[in-house]
């Protein structure tokens, strides 16, 4: 039943991070909130990748799936940072202008 | 000050819509959770198949072989996903490598020349174990990328020191290797990634040798956040 619970928790945090996307305007704070969506969505599948029956007490496909994932969306996650620092730069929106105190810093 | 500031503060002060989107996503949690709930747990899954063909695959890790072989044409798409988000952040920005203000502590640096090696090595180690028990490719990519990070942030410019075309082949290495591995596999008169019976230990372990190098430096030159200047496209 445990891993029943992580994957409650996995739903918990995906929707957690849906009602930040919906309810936050920065960029910053939406990329963030999109990384929440995405660990709770590997937690699921990792949590139900657990097969009590089988082999190896795994089903490697989920795992596999996750690997890749987390990677994916580390680089997506960045790809995302510089096009935000981008619209920051260029836009013309008050609540982005306010807090461009040292924005030159980019990255991961 | 407060007047003008719709965006941020505005949303401390109760609103009723989103109050509504509130309901609205726990509505969705509770529908979810009871999918979550519901979902099949018993049986084994896909394991007893992939346990049935581990033999073929070349390796003794169910997910190494779920990864490199079973599901190769999955994971070359996803390489390739890795070297297009570099592509895409070096196009839109150029990380400049100014020395921050502070002065980098001299214990953080003799510590970061301590662990640097050691990080390569684990990594190394990580491919190679991939064969066999957890690890391989990602795993010590990302344990490569975790020491060009550690290396950025003592401000040892590693990035802008290396030849840039030594960097390009390097992030280049991985899904040039992976995507050669798959066509050669086509010419000898095979499917697509369908390594000859027998080779596919070896092709596997250079696959992964090859892709943790590049996702290694994908994720340091990620983390710099644009492409090192004065690169060869500046001359």
């Amino acid at each position: 039943m445990t891993n029943l619970l992580y994957s409650l928790g996995g739903v918990l945090l995906f929707t957690m991070g849906f009602f930040a996307l919906i309810a936050c305007s920065h960029p910053l704070r939406k990329i963030l909130a999109v990384n929440v969506m995405s660990t709770g969505v590997f937690l699921i599948l990792v949590a139900s990748a657990y097969r009590p029956e089988s082999a190896g007490n795994i089903d490697p496909l989920p795992h596999a799936m996750v690997l890749t994932g987390i990677v994916v969306s580390v680089s997506v996650t960045a790809l995302a940072l510089v096009l935000a620092c981008r619209v920051q730069e260029t836009s013309n929106l008050a609540f982005l202008k306010q807090q461009r105190n040292g924005s030159e810093e980019s990255g991961e | 000050m407060m007047m003008s500031k719709p965006g941020i503060s505005g949303r401390r002060r109760f609103d009723p819509f989103l109050l509504l989107i509130f309901l609205l996503v726990l509505l969705l949690t509770l529908i979810l959770a009871r999918a979550v709930c519901t979902l099949p747990m018993g049986g084994e899954g896909l394991a007893g198949e992939v346990a049935r063909f581990q033999q073929q695959s070349g390796v003794e890790s169910p997910v190494t072989a779920v990864l490199l072989n079973f599901r190769g044409y999955d994971t070359l798409l996803e390489v390739m996903v890795l070297l297009l988000a570099v592509i895409g952040v070096w196009s839109l920005a150029t990380a400049s490598f100014v020395k921050n203000s502070f002065a980098t502590s001299p214990v953080q640096i003799s510590v970061v020349r301590l662990l640097a090696p050691l990080m390569c090595l684990v990594a190394a180690y990580l491919v190679r174990q991939g064969t066999h028990l957890a690890g391989g490719a990602f795993q010590g990519g990302a344990v490569l990328g975790a020491a060009g990070v550690l290396l950025l942030v003592t401000e040892l410019p590693w990035l802008s020191v290396v030849p840039s075309l030594l960097l390009r082949i390097g992030l280049l290495l991985g899904p040039l290797c992976f995507l050669a591995v798959a066509i050669l596999c086509m010419f000898s008169g095979r499917q697509l990634l369908q390594y000859p019976s027998g080779e596919a230990g070896w092709i596997v372990l250079l696959i992964e040798s090859a892709c943790a190098v590049s996702i290694g430096l994908t994720l340091a030159s990620l983390f710099a956040g644009g492409r090192p200047g004065g690169d060869v496209s500046d001359d």
